[in-house]
């Protein structure tokens, strides 16, 4: 897996790979897609760049430990689903703020932290084992 | 753009939940974080222990105060994200559960006491705390959970975590202890999962206070003998009951002794909780006809428990054969299907939470000692440590059932409940197992703590009886005041059984079957 | 009518899978587990109801599902189970390769360290 050829396009289809990632995870809420499937993109991303330079490499350039992303991702969800609590309201129940930024509407919720935590578990998982096997190769 | 959202206020719960019903949820949310933390942190040898002490110890405290509530005002539910049930995914904590979470909880306290002399800081690095963590949350989970799907994913959750428990360390027989448990447990879970959904095409819904409606209203579809069957084969697999216990002997010495610990007071049980559940509450009909079958596997389990017990050189292994004894103690409890078989199922369940990690503690602790797990070779104990000694007496006390101490009463409940029916030939299978099991326990206890030691060889310096005192002490606790956890223990039973305040809990205003 | 077929499917897949799960070779017994799953998702599937009259989507106008349309909850139950599934046989997969290269294993005999054949009896008397 050694070409010119892979290690030439394997930058430019890793970077297209991760900002496709981030759209499915965006448009998920009400239509296909979301945190699971978006996670898996990104981390086929680092796995396609981890078989073209080596799994150091990608250790280097993403700099966080991938077990300390799926960690942060975690916690992250737990807190997205405690925040209804705050309005009196069970657990896990979606809670909406939609904030005029530069006159456009975003609308935020709980539901999208609870999605971007699913994310951030599956891209650090998946990576952590996709490289502990490419660097057990001999 | 998308479509304007319609109106859902119909389908939805708006009552602001109480914050007794707050006190279901959080153990899960609590122990995931503290999981997550403690991956983040795994670097810091140190810290590890610490918060996870700290985090258990809260824990402990929030399924103490969720029991306090149950007392006070019945089963509590909550329903996520205010969808109305059986939409919503419910927890519904009873009587039943918040017994079975503290004393969950408390063994995953004293196991983690016991850790920061057996876990090193290389197993620290392997993540240890952190699984155990993860463990709490599946097992929580699958105490509080009210939806029989989201019981399957709990228990998932819990065969996760203890796959990476079973993987600290690194000793070649480790491979092939995690391999027998991974394939049997794996198998157990699956078929667990195609009878949900067997269950699911038959009545339509997953909730379980739906299904008990359902179910013992007597009408409609019922589930039928193959889905119950399929049930008692899946479970009594992950219970290792007779004749699907030979994996747990084979398995449960191999890891790290914390981990077997852990083990021996959790997974098995949390299985026997479920058996509980479904065949007390949800199918009553359906127990009844089986309890021939379920009565000839709890007194099997019994006795061969005991044999196996008898026919061990190997410590562990005489530990791993005295948890499944204990596993048919509460089959026989569950197969009786009386308020006194119940209740003695329940208590026996709780002792056993606490006896069979103190059982394997102790064996750590003899072993650390002695330098070897056989018993062939042990010896000279009592003089160089009687503290320890006298723990060990108490605890065998316990195990076995003898009077002062807490395997007594629900062994002592059971009995009478087998005699009342007449099973005069179950009742005798109790008592049997018991003096095979005191035979056993004393025989331990004549070579490895009275016989002079054989050799001068002198292990490593001996620690850790703190995890050991707390277990012993509330053995002793619940045996020499048992009033209130038998009380306690015979309104669970009478509430499994009658199911109506569990459904009234979770349907609110609607009249109870 | 192809929800016969299917459950005969299942059947078989459920046969398959017990057989390779017996069998002494460890990666067959991977693939026991695998065709095991399968065959507990194909059953979870056919419980919904196998057709392609109606989309399981409530219009803007409508309150109810349509009349023959798949249940849809099954379908999220399998969802959540083969992603289970897939993470445990990941973990079998790297078990099965740790046994080769630890043990030199192939087969499940060979794993034999937990119970080894020669254990001593305890002993006999005082």
């Amino acid at each position: 897996m050694n070409t010119p050829i892979f290690r030439a396009f394997a930058v430019p289809l890793t970077a297209l790979m991760l900002i496709a990632s981030l759209f499915i995870l965006l448009r998920g809420h009400n239509a296909p897609g979301g945190g699971f499937i978006g996670g898996l993109v990104a981390a086929a991303a680092f796995a396609l760049q981890a078989a073209a330079f080596g799994p150091k490499a990608v250790r280097r350039a993403v700099k966080v430990s991938p077990l300390s992303v799926a960690a942060f991702g975690l916690s992250a969800a737990c807190v997205a689903g405690l925040f209804s609590a705050l309005a009196d309201m069970p657990f896990m129940t979606g809670l909406w703020i939609e904030p005029h930024l530069f006159g456009i509407t975003v609308p935020l919720s709980t539901v999208m932290l609870f999605d971007a935590g699913v994310y951030l578990v599956v891209v650090g998982a998946v990576t952590a084992i996709a490289l502990a096997v490419e660097e057990e190769e001999p | 753009m998308a479509a304007p959202i319609p109106n859902l206020s119909a389908a939805l719960n708006l009552a602001a939940p109480t914050s007794a019903s707050w006190l279901t949820i959080l153990p899960v949310p609590l122990c995931f974080s503290l999981a997550a933390i403690l991956v983040i942190l795994r670097r810091h040898s140190i810290l590890q222990p610490v918060i996870a002490t700290a985090g258990l110890l809260l824990l402990v405290g929030l399924n103490a105060a969720l029991l306090v509530a149950v007392i006070a005002e019945g089963p509590v539910t909550m329903v996520m994200g205010r969808w109305l049930p059986p939409f919503g995914i419910a927890f519904t904590v009873d009587l039943t559960s918040a017994l079975f979470t503290l004393a969950a909880s408390v063994v995953a306290l004293a196991a983690c006491l016991f850790a920061s002399g057996d876990i090193d800081a290389a197993a620290r690095g392997q993540g240890f705390y952190a699984f155990l963590l993860l463990l709490m949350a599946g097992v929580c989970g699958a105490l509080t959970t009210g939806d029989i799907f989201n019981l399957y994913v709990w228990f998932e959750v819990t065969l996760i975590a203890a796959f990476g428990l079973m993987a600290v360390g690194e000793e070649p027989e480790q491979i092939d202890g995690a391999w027998t448990y991974a394939l049997m447990n794996l198998v157990g879970t699956a078929l667990f999962l195609a009878t949900v959904g067997l269950l699911y095409a038959r009545l339509g819904t997953l909730n379980m206070a739906d299904l008990a409606r359902e179910i013992r209203a007597g009408e409609g579809a019922q589930p039928g003998m193959t889905l119950s069957v399929l049930f008692l084969f899946a479970l009594g697999l992950k219970a290792a009951a007779f004749p699907l216990q030979m994996w747990l002997p084979a398995a449960y010495h191999t890891p790290r002794l914390t981990v077997s610990a852990l083990f021996a007071g959790l997974m098995t049980k949390v299985a026997i909780y479920v058996l509980l559940r479904l065949f007390v509450m949800l199918m009553p009909l359906q127990r009844e006809e089986l309890s021939l079958l379920i009565v000839t596997a709890g007194a099997a389990s019994m006795l061969v428990g005991a044999l196996g017990m008898l026919a061990e050189d190997d410590l562990r292994r005489v530990a791993g054969f005295g948890v499944i004894a204990g596993i048919g103690n509460m089959l026989s409890g569950l197969a009786l299907g009386s308020p006194g078989g119940v209740s003695g199922a329940i208590l026996y369940a709780l002792h056993s939470m606490l006896a069979m990690t103190a059982l394997y503690i102790a064996v750590a602790g003899i072993g650390r000692r002695l330098g070897s797990f056989s018993l062939g070779r042990a010896g000279g104990l009592y003089a160089r440590d009687p503290l320890f000694a006298f723990l060990c007496l108490a605890l065998f006390f316990a195990v076995s059932g003898l009077p002062p101490l807490s395997g007594f009463w629900p062994k002592a409940i059971l009995t009478k409940a087998a005699l009342d029916i007449g099973a005069w030939w179950l009742a005798g299978a109790i008592l049997l197992s018991g003096f095979l099991t005191t035979i056993a326990l004393a025989r331990i206890f004549l070579l490895a703590f009275w016989r002079p030691a054989a050799t001068a060889e002198i292990g490593p310096a001996a620690s850790g009886t703190a995890a050991l005192t707390l277990l012993v002490a509330l053995i002793a606790g619940f045996g020499l005041l048992p009033e209130g956890v038998l009380s306690l223990a015979q309104e669970a039973a009478a509430s499994l059984s009658a199911g109506d305040a569990y459904v009234g809990s979770v349907f609110p205003g609607e009249a109870s079957p | 009518m192809i929800e016969p077929w299917l459950a005969v499917l299942s059947g078989l897949f459920f046969s398959a899978g017990i057989y390779l799960l017996l069998a002494p070779h460890l990666l067959r017994a991977l693939i026991g587990f695998a065709l095991f799953g399968n065959a507990v998702n194909l059953l979870l599937f056919l419980s919904g109801r196998v057709t392609r009259d109606a989309p399981p989507i409530i219009g803007e106008a409508e309150t109810a599902l349509k009349a023959g349309a798949a249940n849809p909850l099954p379908q999220a139950l399998i969802l959540t189970a083969i992603v289970i599934s897939f993470s445990f046989f990941a973990f079998l997969l790297v078990l099965a390769w740790r046994a080769f290269r630890d043990l030199g294993a192939e087969e499940v005999d060979g794993l034999d360290r937990a119970e080894p054949r020669d254990r001593p009896a305890p002993p006999g008397g005082y």
